[in-house]
């Protein structure tokens, strides 16, 4: 049923380190590659080589320009996957049931056999995370990769999400922020996670740990700056005398 | 919101199918045999034509059996749920009417009010998106109510009626779009709560992607706003205003007064349809923060 759960037993969900993250789209690779071949409908891609190429992606990565009131800009590498809410608009608005979020852990799935494609989880979801696939007319999600972590065939060390295995500058986290003593939620408690679009009411269980404060550039470059600084603004010399001799000719002055 | 046609077919229509079994259902007008036929088969046809026109923009129709069990959370499945119920019980009311000269009174009741709980459930679906700022108000309930009352007392030729609900409606769509041109600002959602990276000016200095993707071709559409000021204009006259003047309009023919009135509902119909092209095409999603659009 649609029905959220009002308590769920684990909490299991991704933090993600905003000031780590270098923004080399490997997790959107390794995402796109392993829920492609495992659990449910492939991820198509429409016209992937033609002029104008699209396809589907569970987990997307942005990049923001933020310009604080004084001092360097910066930027921000902004992944972007489902966060799988508590109060999970996107399960409640479903039509049919294809929909739901586990009380034993947390994570909101789709049922890709009972989903009609109607759209209306993604209208739902104000971070995006749901997209229709255009070749099987279904919705699609991330899994939280059901099927690598409670999968016994794989070494102990694979049993975490796709994305979070593959981050080269380690920016994902994976784990039960239901209990507060976990690393992730230590994690979170220790950088100050936060939600996004916390005003819409979602609830997520994923966090995002803020990029911390860049060290300050300086005005003064170098204490020897002031000794490079031109010792003379008006040209002398021959390049005076050229100056002179053109500023004679006929034309005037420039 | 991208404005599929299916949707905007869907939403038009039935409306005025549910509005126009309203009603029939209260006897108003109280008819029977051909003339009820004709009524009903008007009103069957723009409610069921509707209905089957919304299965279009599904990714799986043949799996459309299983929206009716989510009733509980579901505005969709309830609107499934309660548009069968009014068009069974409007049905057999209909049967009556046509075959045995009988107006089963507290039926037909029961079909009107299950007929008007339909199109509230139709406008639920895009009043609970709080992703939408413009939609998600208790004046797109009344909005939808009040169209389809409308629309139903022009088709069911209530001409002392029909003027003033239009008149109604006209009212309840200026307000409507007054309060959601600064929805989205009233929101309170932006791009420093989408990102959370308040400390500066945020700017989407990259997309995730080159290309486009379904996100911003459901959500971001873009085409036509400027012209909406216009939309708006044509949708008033067409939708509200000229049918008011078809209808107070002192005729003595009797033909005219028919001709007139048909001309009424297609006026009526075409404005409505403008207006949910704009309910659609100027509704603006959040997740479109994230792509620094809106």
């Amino acid at each position: 049923m649609t029905d959220l759960p009002t308590t769920t037993e684990r909490k299991l969900g991704l933090v993600i380190d905003l000031d780590t993250c270098v923004g080399c789209h490997a997790c959107v690779i390794s995402c796109k590659g392993w829920n492609t071949e495992n659990y449910g409908a492939p991820l198509s891609d429409q016209n992937p080589y033609g002029a104008d190429p699209s396809g589907t992606f569970l987990n997307r990565i942005h990049s923001y320009e933020v310009q604080p009131e004084a001092g360097a800009a910066q930027l921000v590498h902004f992944p972007k996957s489902c966060l799988h809410c508590e109060d999970a608009p996107c399960v409640t608005v479903c039509p049919t049931g294809a929909s739901y979020k586990r009380v034993e852990d947390g994570i909101v799935l789709v049922n890709e056999s009972d989903c009609i494609g109607c759209g209306l989880c993604a209208w739902a979801c104000p971070y995006g995370a749901r997209e229709m696939d255009q070749a099987e007319g279904v919705m699609k999600k991330c899994t939280l990769c059901i099927d690598r972590i409670y999968n016994g065939n794989l070494p102990e060390v694979d049993r975490v999400p796709a994305c979070v295995r593959t981050c080269p500058a380690g920016a994902r986290h994976f784990g039960d922020l239901g209990d507060p003593d976990s690393d992730v939620s230590r994690l979170v408690a220790e950088r100050g996670g936060m939600d996004l679009m916390p005003e819409q009411g979602t609830k997520p269980v994923n966090k995002y740990l803020p990029p911390r404060p860049r060290d300050t550039v300086e005005e003064e470059i170098d204490i020897l700056a002031p000794l490079l600084a031109p010792v003379t603004e008006e040209p002398g010399g021959f390049l005076g005398w050229l100056d002179r001799a053109l500023d004679a000719l006929p034309g005037g002055k420039s | 919101m991208h404005p599929a046609p299916s949707v905007i077919i869907f939403t038009t229509l039935s409306g005025l199918g549910f509005g126009l079994l309203f009603f029939l259902g209260l006897g108003l007008p109280d008819v029977s045999g051909w003339i009820a036929f004709t009524f009903f088969f008007i009103a069957y046809a723009l409610a069921v034509g509707g209905l089957m026109s919304s299965a279009f923009h599904l990714g799986h129709p043949e799996r459309a059996l299983k929206a009716f069990t989510q009733w509980r959370t579901s505005w969709l499945s309830r609107e499934a749920c309660f548009s069968v119920a009014a068009l069974v019980v409007m049905g057999v009311f209909a049967l009556g009417a046509v075959f045995f000269d009988a107006q089963w009174r507290v039926l037909g009741v029961i079909g009107a009010v299950l007929s008007l709980i339909t199109v509230y459930t139709t406008s639920m679906i895009y009043t609970q998106m709080k992703t939408v700022p413009r939609w998600n108000t208790q004046l797109t309930p009344l909005l939808y109510l009040t169209i389809s009352l409308a629309g139903g007392a022009l088709l069911a030729g209530q001409e002392s009626l029909a003027p003033w609900l239009l008149a109604l409606a006209g009212g309840v769509q200026i307000a409507w779009w007054m309060r959601g041109d600064g929805a989205f600002a009233a929101s309170g959602t932006d791009m420093a709560s989408a990102t959370g990276l308040g400390h500066g000016k945020v700017r989407s200095f990259e997309p995730p992607h080159t290309g486009t993707n379904y996100l911003l071709r459901e959500f971001v559409y873009v085409i036509g706003r400027k012209h909406a000021l216009k939309i708006r204009g044509i949708a008033l006259a067409l939708g509200y205003a000229l049918p008011i003047l078809l209808m107070v309009l002192p005729l003595d023919s009797i033909a005219l007064k028919h001709a007139f009135a048909g001309l009424a509902v297609v006026s009526h119909l075409g404005g409505i349809a403008a207006s949910r092209w704009l309910f659609f095409a100027e509704a603006e999603h959040v997740v479109g923060l994230y792509y620094g659009k809106r």
